[in-house]
């Protein structure tokens, strides 16, 4: 039977789902194995669950969000968060350490018409999630191979190693030790396939925390490039601000 | 039908539009009486996050406010930064900047036409139904897409947040080789793009007509992308940064999104119509034969024409795009050096849906105190209710489906895109 799929949408910029749309050469072969029977962003036809697999966007900022991902939970055999937002709060969870209020004044005339939380929370802060695809965006050749890997009913082939692998792999020269260029790279998630240094500039961490990062030895390399702590963290309090690793990090240093 | 009868028609999401948001429009007796389009995508306050980070990372930071067209909010960025400290990036590295725009027009463009507004005129919930049928229709559309997309990735490294443009200029420059496979793509998809136009002007249209006050930037001898002035149809013509004098935005309780309108006067539109109303004159020879072909002439007063309208400027972009690879030769650096000083900028360029206006104030190190971003589908919020108020007179005798669809579609004339509209904004004047 082929599997019923579903794209959900929480607090976002829409571009991991666009990523969907963005596979031109796969999507209409994508759509022959698969039933995408919600997509709001591309199709007017929506129907109700239960779905094989729901794919989740965006990160939870309102109380009637966070009720709506518990139904979505319920609603979906295998839960895929998808994008920094969905797996880390995004870049909107700098309002964790800020008085949402005052955001709400500096942006807003009647911050009292908003029904906002004090906080932007991962989807796993909400419910279980199944498998977490990171970035910001996450990478299309990810997405795609996590279609193919559910719907195949095997695990599919994700990295937890840091960007410098990606490096080494494409025969970046190591933009931190050549040029003494400010790089998150040694402690984020590969998955961009280290774009960044390729463009001669320094990763500035959309997949967040690679497993074990060690953030004190990244200090001391920063710190003999010149680079004033505040910046490092800054860059840390960046697209994946809300991963706990990161967090600790930013306590530590 | 009973004269006193009331008729609502509530669409709680819509869809095929970026982000969250919803429409509700109440007629009685046959006549208007409320129409409603309202934004409910949560708030994510980047005006105020912003303050407090360096004028570096305005950047990547505000290209996460919307995934469809991030190049925008870098252009956006980086031309209000470069007029607070007082420097023009010119030349090639100006021309490379509108190369990475032209990809977006390119990508953004064919995503709406094929993907999102298509289906409407010819009777498809979406792309994919319409793919079913017509796989050659829809593989044209994407084919466009992918070459639009192919810019981004190569100028900017990735389709969706580029990484590569910065203040003062690039990261890193493009080689020959990199151009040339451009051109390549883009050689490869021109008839394509020529067919787009032909083709969406065959489709039937509701025959509505309005005018209202168009407005775009402007750049003297191009067509506007990145902009120097604001412009109307009511004669406005002022420098981007006096961009406050005129405009102002307000919070109304149905929208997480600010209303725009023009100080002293109304509504106003932005986006594709707006800037050929204004702007035909500096199309490409090859898109302004098609636009002439096909009986479009400024101004397009007819708002379901805007497809036609897009499918012109994402002809004028392949023709800019080839334009521009052919005349390139690369500077001698790839960013222009300044130096960081305390003050205010503003910068507006053409979003592929409308103007986008971005202005920052900054401290002696170069950090955001204060910042203000009107996207375009704020700034079009109130002509898009226009929009559905006259629609809805028009085809008030229709049944509630159908009636339905043709409202949705007179939204999505805008190319709507809500998840922009609402993370901003801030107020100058509250009538709240």
């Amino acid at each position: 039977m082929t599997a019923r799929v579903a794209v959900f949408k929480f607090a976002s910029c829409d571009g991991c789902q666009l990523s969907v749309l963005d596979a031109e050469d796969e999507l209409l072969a994508i759509l022959g194995t698969i039933d995408l029977v919600e997509f709001p962003e591309a199709r007017t036809l929506r129907e109700p669950g239960p779905y094989d697999i729901g794919f989740v966007e965006g990160s939870v900022t309102t109380p009637h969000d966070a009720a709506r991902i518990q139904e979505i939970r319920e609603e979906c055999k295998v839960l895929v968060t998808i994008g920094a937002c969905a797996t880390s709060g995004g870049i909107q969870a700098l309002r964790n350490m800020a008085d949402v209020g005052i955001y709400a004044s500096q942006v807003y005339a009647h911050p009292e018409y908003l029904d906002t939380l004090a906080t932007s929370t991962a989807i796993a802060d909400h419910v279980k999630v199944d498998l977490a695809l990171y970035g910001c965006p996450v990478s299309k050749e990810q997405l795609v191979e996590t279609i193919t890997a559910v719907v195949a009913g095997r695990r599919p082939d994700l990295p937890s190693h840091p960007v410098c692998v990606e490096c080494k792999a494409r025969g970046t020269v190591c933009v931190l030790v050549a040029d003494g260029t400010p790089c998150l790279g040694p402690v984020v998630r590969a998955g961009c396939g280290a774009i960044c240094p390729s463009y001669a500039r320094g990763c500035y961490g959309c997949f967040g925390p690679c497993s074990t990062p060690n953030v004190a030895s990244l200090a001391t390399a920063w710190d003999a490039a010149g680079v004033p702590r505040p910046t490092l963290i800054r860059a840390l309090k960046g697209f994946t601000v809300g991963a706990p690793e990161f967090q600790e990090a930013v306590r530590a240093l | 039908m009973p004269s006193d009868q009331v008729r609502t028609i509530e669409v709680g999401y819509l869809t095929r539009v970026e982000g969250e948001g919803a429409m509700k429009v109440v007629a009685r007796g046959g006549k208007v009486q409320d129409v409603e389009f309202s934004i409910f995508e949560p708030p994510r306050f980047f005006e105020a996050f912003m303050r407090g980070r360096h004028h570096s990372e305005a950047p990547d930071i505000t290209a996460r406010i919307c995934g469809i067209c991030p190049v925008a909010y870098q252009m956006s960025s980086v031309h209000a930064m470069e007029h607070a400290f007082g420097v023009t990036v010119d030349g090639a590295l100006r021309d490379l900047r509108r190369l990475l725009y032209c990809g977006e027009w390119i990508e953004s463009h064919a995503l709406h036409i094929y993907l999102l507004h298509a289906p409407d005129f010819l009777g498809y919930e979406s792309g994919i139904t319409l793919a079913q049928d017509h796989p050659d229709v829809v593989t044209m559309g994407l084919r466009i897409k992918k070459a639009g997309n192919e810019i981004v990735r190569v100028l900017g490294g990735r389709e969706i947040h580029p990484v590569n443009v910065k203040v003062g200029g690039w990261y890193r420059l493009p080689t020959r080789k990199e151009l040339d496979h451009l051109a390549t793509e883009l050689d490869r998809i021109r008839d394509d793009a020529l067919a787009t136009v032909k083709l969406v002007a065959t489709f039937p249209m509701p025959d509505v007509t309005r005018t209202v006050e168009w407005v775009s930037t402007r750049y003297p001898d191009e067509y506007p992308m990145l902009g120097k002035t604001v412009v109307s149809t009511a004669g406005m013509n002022i420098p981007v940064s006096e961009w406050n004098d005129w405009f102002i935005e307000e919070h109304v309780k149905r929208s997480n999104a600010l209303h725009s309108r023009i100080k002293t006067r109304a509504n106003y539109e932005v986006g594709p119509t707006a800037r050929f109303n204004l702007n035909a004159d500096l199309l490409s020879p090859g898109a302004a034969a098609a636009a002439h072909e096909v009986g479009l002439t400024a101004p397009c007063t007819n708002p379901f024409r805007s497809i036609v309208v897009r499918a012109v400027e994402l002809l004028h972009a392949v023709d800019e795009a080839l334009t521009i690879i052919d005349h390139y030769r690369a500077p001698d650096a790839p960013a222009i050096d300044f130096t960081e000083k305390a003050g205010e900028g503003c910068g507006a360029s053409e979003a592929p849906r409308g103007t986008l206006f971005h202005r920052y104030r900054l401290d002696a190190k170069g950090m955001i105190t204060d910042a203000q971003i009107v996207p375009p589908t704020a700034q079009n919020q109130l002509s898009i209710e226009e929009d559905l108020r006259l629609v809805l007179q028009a085809h008030i005798e229709e049944p509630d489906d159908k009636l339905r669809v043709v409202l949705e579609q007179s939204i999505r004339n805008y190319d709507p895109c809500i998840s922009c509209a609402t993370h901003f904004l801030r107020l100058e004047v509250d009538r709240g």
